[in-house]
């Protein structure tokens, strides 16, 4: 007999959304009441499989009562909540929260980011040309990763993904404090010194291009590597009996990348070693 | 979890300074971290693998830790580190003075040399004896030296010799009359039970036993308590929502992590009347049914240490803390000190949580609030020095005789910390209500020949007041009527010689120090409010409507009250005081 898990049967709760009535399930985020209502909140930091960091503050809504904006991916709905999410209000904080983030860091390998820019008006470039930066050199330090932390905007998710959310690795951390603070291996060591087991999670959660396989980082740098010819087939690992659903990125007959669906309830987008990187021999013909 | 460790290996000094920590689990991390610092004066690899091992911590978890704290060393440091505040008090008062004569005879700020090493600190909380320095010496034991006042003859001759345990004076009130929350600061003998007895100590505690846990909390809900710390939530309120928390344990943490630059009310407390606080908050802990309780005490505060240290000591030793709490039967209570490691962000209600459990000291979203999910994710009551040391007040006056000092929405005494260009700076005790000309008045106003351009209320996170808005009563209603506010109590008097554009620019590099860098408004946001400062000053350039939208976003977006509160001061002073034109 097949059981299906429906869950714990939730109340649902009422409230207005830019004067919309809107019913959720209790305990929904604003972002989760607004995605399903077909709103499109702009997120950086959230990850689709991992606690909200919420420390991006792009998808900042207004709350009425509330005496500052609030972050819809971590707050939870309430019954009769007011929200405002396209307000003078959320759309300044917006455009300035990009303006930092755009002055600070190098954003052109961020999905959405220009759009949002574009839309919100925003322009880093009033913060002078001495604007202080997180511009540093790229890290290549291993044969898998590559780490390009003049990208990073510390939305925390490589380090939630490394460690208890899922990994359990504890390879990384932020270190240091503000404009300093920084993701890091203890005293800064090399990779390979580190925890780390190349299992591939912190590229795979990446929101901007800061973490990056070497294999897709070296294609691009060449100019070979083209999204257009690439198809994605998911299957099935077959290194042990877990299970795990794999999604093979081909290119002119050649694997090129390895992802595993996030909504997957085996991996939810998480592999090891093996699935990740373990491909080679499938193309040694 | 497997740890994997870096190739490096413990000194014999660092496995004496770790080894108390055995068993000991993650909220030992902070502890292990100092007792290396103070040791060695550093945390060197070795060091952190064996933390690492006895706690049981990822090595990359414990490194981002260690680093977030200012007072820890990862790099090799010399032994000793003579601290120079530059801080808002300190600045005006001759601080660079010290700052250039170091230099010159000790060598570049960070650059060791001999064994010692100076650096630029912030607020060390001693403003009523502005300039200060502050030594550590690494050892078994570490030592500490303040120097308050400093001078440059006086910090070259620190930096020369190993400190001479010397913490400082005790603190001196100037004003005679009129003292409930000071009256034994400076009377009574701070290390001794006796003495605090002898003058109705205890005596509170007495009366919230007899009375119940539910009759304390009416008392101190009926007394109108505003929180001191900055914040003015009703103290009641916070205690009835944490008893009535059916989740357990429960737990009671006091916020002496006083870092806000020009306060030192909480500092003067803890080193003139530390029973008077374990009291307190043994009483809180009795109302809100607390069994174990942490004063959070920035680490920049050696006497006060020594102190409260004593204080638990005795009050163990005497039946006041412990099992059956004066032999109350069924009522037990300790409490742990933590110490700070140079980090403003702690004094944050929910940092401090992290803080202490190990984590690096960075806020959590609320809610859920503290008295939901707080320390160790229970029920906790987060109450700052100054507001528990009303208490035993409230329990032995009555709620009625209570409330009838201050004004209807602002209950009681409260304490001000006056430095800057003032006559007789120190901490002062008035009822609420008190206009800011009579406090001043109190302290001696501007010296002589001077006059007053402006005042500093509420310190970096506050606002500025004007000399024709002397008028104003320090109250919680009419200092937010007057778009000021009163923060923890600081006032800060300027005069028509003080540098206010350089004043302004150390605000805004005090907030871009200390922020943890958590969210983008705040961490980023503060970086380029200072720039946007230092090309006013340097070139004249019109940057308010890039000061202004950066700051109402970093108001409005931040997660919590540093970067909300980072561009008050400087908004206050454009607006009110015409600066930065």
């Amino acid at each position: 007999m097949t059981t299906v898990d429906i869950g714990i049967p939730r109340r649902l709760v009422e409230f207005t959304v830019d004067g919309e009535t809107i019913r959720v399930p209790e305990g929904s985020t604003i972002l989760d009441a607004c995605t399903a209502a077909g709103k499109d909140i702009p997120t950086l930091c959230y990850g689709d499989t991992l606690e909200p960091a919420n420390a991006c503050r792009v998808c900042m809504v207004e709350v009425e009562g509330s005496r500052t904006l609030v972050p819809s991916c971590s707050r939870k709905v309430e019954p009769g909540m007011v929200v405002h999410t396209d307000s003078e209000r959320t759309r300044t904080s917006r455009k300035v929260v990009l303006e930092l983030l755009a002055s600070a860091t190098d954003l052109s390998t961020t999905p959405g980011v220009a759009e949002w820019m574009a839309e919100t008006g925003a322009d880093p470039g009033r913060f002078g040309p001495d604007a202080a930066t997180v511009a540093q050199p790229v890290l290549v330090d291993n044969e898998l990763y590559v780490r390009d932390y003049g990208k990073c905007i510390l939305c925390y998710k490589c380090v939630d993904a490394c460690g208890e959310q899922w990994q359990n690795s504890f390879a990384i951390t932020v270190a240091g404090r503000g404009f300093d603070a920084r993701i890091s291996t203890e005293f800064s060591s090399p990779l390979p010194d580190s925890a780390c087991v190349y299992c591939g999670n912190c590229v795979e959660v990446c929101p901007t291009g800061a973490l990056s396989f070497k294999r897709e980082c070296d294609k691009r740098e060449d100019g070979t590597w083209d999204e257009s010819r690439q198809t994605a087939t998911t299957t099935i690992c077959t290194f042990c009996g877990v299970g795990c659903a794999l999604t093979l990125h081909v290119q002119d007959n050649e694997i090129v990348k390895v992802t595993s669906p996030h909504e997957s309830s085996v991996t939810h987008g998480n592999l090891c070693i093996k699935g990740r990187f373990g491909w080679q021999h499938v193309q040694n013909r | 979890m497997d740890l994997k460790l870096l190739d490096a290996v413990a000194s014999h000094e660092e496995r004496e300074a770790v080894a108390g920590f055995a068993g000991g689990g993650r909220d030992q991390l902070l502890p292990a971290l100092h007792a290396v610092n103070d040791r060695v004066g550093w945390i060197s690899q070795g060091a952190l693998n064996l933390i690492c091992e006895t706690l049981h911590v990822p090595p990359a978890d414990a490194y981002g830790v260690a680093s977030f704290y200012s007072l820890f060393a990862l790099d090799e440091r010399p032994e000793r580190v003579v601290h120079v505040c530059t801080d808002l008090a300190c600045r005006i008062t001759g601080a660079e003075t010290v700052c250039d004569v170091l230099t010159e005879h000790v060598g570049a700020a960070g650059k060791a040399r001999g064994g010692v090493t100076w650096l630029r600190s912030p607020c060390l909380g001693v403003c009523e004896r502005a300039p200060a320095a502050l030594t550590f010496q690494a050892g078994d034991p570490a030592t500490t030296e303040l120097l308050a006042p400093a001078t440059g003859a006086s910090a070259v001759l620190a930096a020369g010799r190993a400190p001479a345990a010397a913490e400082g004076a005790p603190p001196v009130i100037h004003q005679k009359e009129g003292l409930r929350l000071l009256r034994r600061v400076g009377v009574v003998d701070p290390s001794s039970l006796d003495d605090y007895r002898a003058t109705g100590g205890y005596a509170a505690l007495r009366n919230a036993l007899r009375m119940g846990q539910a009759a304390v909390i009416r008392e101190v809900t009926d007394a109108g308590l505003l929180g001191r710390g900055g914040a003015a939530f009703p103290t009641g309120r916070k205690w009835a929502a944490t008893a009535a928390q059916p989740a357990g344990p429960h737990y009671l943490v006091c916020n002496a992590d006083e870092s806000e630059p020009g306060t030192f009310k909480d500092r003067v407390l803890l080193e003139g009347d530390p029973f008077a606080l374990v009291e307190a908050m043994t009483i809180a802990a009795f109302a809100i049914g607390a069994r174990q309780g942490y004063v959070y005490l920035r680490g920049e505060y050696p006497r006060a240490l020594r102190l409260l240290r004593n204080a638990l000591d005795v009050g163990r030793e005497r039946g006041f803390l412990g099992v059956d709490v004066m032999g109350h039967a069924g009522f037990s209570f300790d409490i742990e000190i933590r110490r700070g490691a140079g980090a403003y962000i702690c004094g944050e209600e929910t940092a401090i949580f992290n803080s202490i459990e190990g984590f690096r000291g960075e806020p959590r979203t609320k809610p859920p609030f503290p008295v939901e999910q707080g320390l160790f994710g229970k029920p906790t009551v987060v109450n700052n020095v100054e507001t528990l040391v009303n208490v035993p007040l409230i329990l032995t006056e009555g709620a009625a005789a209570y409330r009838s000092i201050g004004t209807e929405a602002s209950a009681g005494p409260k304490l001000f910390c006056l430095s800057g260009n003032v006559e007789r700076p120190g901490v002062y005790e008035v009822p609420f209500g008190a206009t800011l000309r009579e406090l001043l008045a109190l302290a001696g106003g501007v010296p002589e020949g001077r006059s007053l351009r402006a005042v500093l209320l509420g310190g970096a996170a506050g606002g500025f007041v004007r000399p024709d808005e002397l008028d104003l009563p320090l109250t919680f209603e009419d200092a937010r009527a007057a778009k000021t506010t009163l923060g923890s109590g600081v006032v800060l008097v300027l005069d028509d010689l003080a540098d206010l554009g350089g004043f302004l620019l150390r605000i805004a590099e005090f907030f871009r120090d200390e922020s943890c860098g958590q969210c983008v408004p705040c961490r980023i946001g503060t970086v380029r409010q200072e720039e946007a400062i230092r090309r006013v000053l340097a070139a004249g350039s019109e940057e308010q409507p890039l000061l202004r939208e950066v700051g109402g976003v970093m108001r409005d977006s931040s997660i919590c009250g540093l970067g909300q509160t980072a561009w008050n001061a400087i908004e206050s002073a454009i607006d009110r005081l015409g600066a930065l034109q």
